[in-house]
């Protein structure tokens, strides 16, 4: 088991690993997208409290979830990379922000759509909206400084730097906001209420999420393989590879 | 080790008292941004005094992350950095002291600055108070976080403004208690709180910031 | 069957702005990151392949 670990940890293997994933990964997530609109759209049933509007649950629950779940994962690789200086933990990094901060956008906006039917209001200063604001800002800091700094050695460890202060930071904001939120009396809208959730609607949400996650491995999986090749490309096997689709 | 420490904030602290301009300039920052608050929203006192402690705060915020930029550019510049760097002393003792003395250089004179402002936007004196006080204890905090972004961005194109990307979400804390200490006073609760838990903030970036901003300069520099 | 017509599908009760918002907003900003996924890789490949002749040369 570690001996594989091992081996897949060199990016010339993991390269092929990836290549040969990502088919299963994007399928799956396609088809678990479809049987999850399904389920979304023609399955589950009016909320009686919410009527239609609720089925933007759907795609805002696995949005919000997966872009704070990738940031953790980003973490997690950053904190493997500073700690054993594993070149392809960095990668991976890099490859899940793009796809991380595309869910953090699209939380921010299906919350704002699906707030002003439910609350009357596109936007509250509530202490998870603005906590997903802040995440975004964080992602979107992240990969400027990344694109700022041209030597990848240097790029990858203040990536990762940065990638962990935010993550410590982040539940800090969280409970700031929510304790600033208590005092001020301004929003009255209970976010925790959550409708009653039948049985299906769960199940069209858990669906909808599975696609998600396989997406974002999917899409990352995509964007590592580009930057192995980039910064392999002084080596044998990426000039084999690139010989032989020549 | 201590010795160390002093030495490189008396160091910050001569190099500024030769550098006049650049410290004035971030003070004048902070004072004309403040004062535009008013022109932009209206002079009636009542709403003035409700803002003025997230007004002054978020000044605050910019006015330091301006001089952040410089934190250690110049030292990288005339190669005495690198030098500090290669000397047996820890480089987190660099890293805390060049936060201390900018916060010293940059964050005390906002303090002092803050009354005077205070008054143009009618804050009452219990309320003026208080916000010097939550700026006496928020200020470390703008300090030590942005030493970890300009080691990030040190030596890069557009610097200032990616150190501003970077640092100002992570001072979202910071920015609420502090404000809030002073909202707090002005409707009656109290501000102890708010100010015990911007303190909290400030011995944690305090722990943690100066590691951080260590290892972000090694990553820099080499 | 819950929906009677197609109408009645786009309407979703009178939410039709807010739901179709958010899934259209989703597919169009999937859709971007998919095709600059696969050009990415594509122009990865082409520009390493010309940096490399470039260099033989």
């Amino acid at each position: 088991m570690s001996i594989a670990i091992f081996k897949y940890a060199a990016p010339m293997n993991f390269y092929g690993l990836a290549g040969r994933l990502i088919p299963w990964f994007a399928w799956s997530s396609g088809i678990l997208t479809a049987i999850g609109l399904y389920l979304a759209f023609f399955v589950a049933p009016t909320d009686f409290q919410q009527g239609e509007a609720y089925r933007v649950i759907f795609l805002h629950v696995p949005a919000a979830w997966m872009s704070m779940f990738i940031y953790m994962v980003m973490a997690f690789w950053s904190a493997v990379g500073l700690a054993w200086n594993t070149r392809l933990s960095f990668m991976m990094s890099r490859a899940l922000a793009p796809t991380g901060a595309v869910f953090a956008f699209l939380s921010l906006w299906t919350g704002a759509l699906w707030g002003k039917p439910m609350w009357g209001a596109w936007w509250v200063w509530d202490a998870r909206l603005t906590s997903s604001l802040i995440l975004f800002f964080l992602y979107v800091g992240i990969m400027s400084l990344w694109s700022a700094i041209d030597d990848p050695r240097r790029g990858d460890k203040a990536g990762a730097l940065l990638t962990l202060i935010g993550a410590i930071n982040v539940p800090i904001i969280y409970f700031s906001v929510k304790w600033w939120n208590t005092l001020h009396q301004g929003s009255t809208i209970n976010m925790t209420k959550a409708p009653s959730m039948a049985a299906i609607m769960l199940a069209g949400m858990l669906v909808m999420v599975f696609a998600a996650w396989f997406y974002a491995i999917a899409a990352s999986l995509v964007r590592v393989r580009g930057i192995i090749l980039e910064r392999e490309r002084q080596t044998e096997w990426v000039a084999e590879i690139l010989e032989g689709k020549a | 080790m201590l010795r160390f420490l002093i030495a490189v904030i008396r160091r910050d602290l001569r190099l500024a008292a030769r550098r006049k301009g650049d410290w004035m300039t971030s003070q004048f920052f902070f004072v004309m941004v403040v004062s535009m608050f008013p022109l932009g929203i209206g002079p009636d006192p009542v709403m003035l005094s409700k803002v003025a402690g997230g007004v002054l705060w978020v000044a605050a915020l910019l006015a330091s992350l301006l001089s952040l930029s410089r934190l250690f550019a110049d030292d990288h510049h005339d190669g005495s950095l690198e030098q500090m760097l290669l000397s047996p002393n820890p480089t987190v003792l660099l890293a805390l002291g060049k936060a201390l003395a900018h916060w010293l250089i940059y964050g005390i004179p906002l303090l002092l600055i803050a009354p005077v402002l205070g008054v143009q936007f009618s804050l009452p004196a219990d309320a003026i108070g208080v916000l010097m006080l939550s700026l006496l204890i928020g200020t470390p905090v703008l300090s030590l976080l942005g030493s970890v972004g300009a080691a990030l961005t040190l030596g890069l194109r557009g610097g200032g403004v990616l150190l501003t990307l970077l640092i100002l979400p992570l001072y979202v804390p910071a920015l609420i208690f502090g404000a809030g200490a002073v909202d707090a006073t002005l409707s009656g609760l109290g501000a102890e709180a708010n100010l015990s838990l911007l303190a909290a903030f400030m011995v944690m970036t305090l722990l943690v910031s100066p590691w951080v901003a260590a290892a972000a300069l090694k990553v820099s520099i080499e | 069957m819950m929906w009677a017509s197609w109408g009645e599908f786009w309407a979703m009760g009178g939410y039709g702005l807010y739901v179709w918002g958010s899934y259209g907003a989703a597919f169009i900003v999937i859709l971007i990151e998919i095709i600059s996924l696969g050009r990415g890789h594509k122009q990865t490949l082409k520009r390493l392949k010309r940096m490399k002749a470039w260099e033989s040369q």
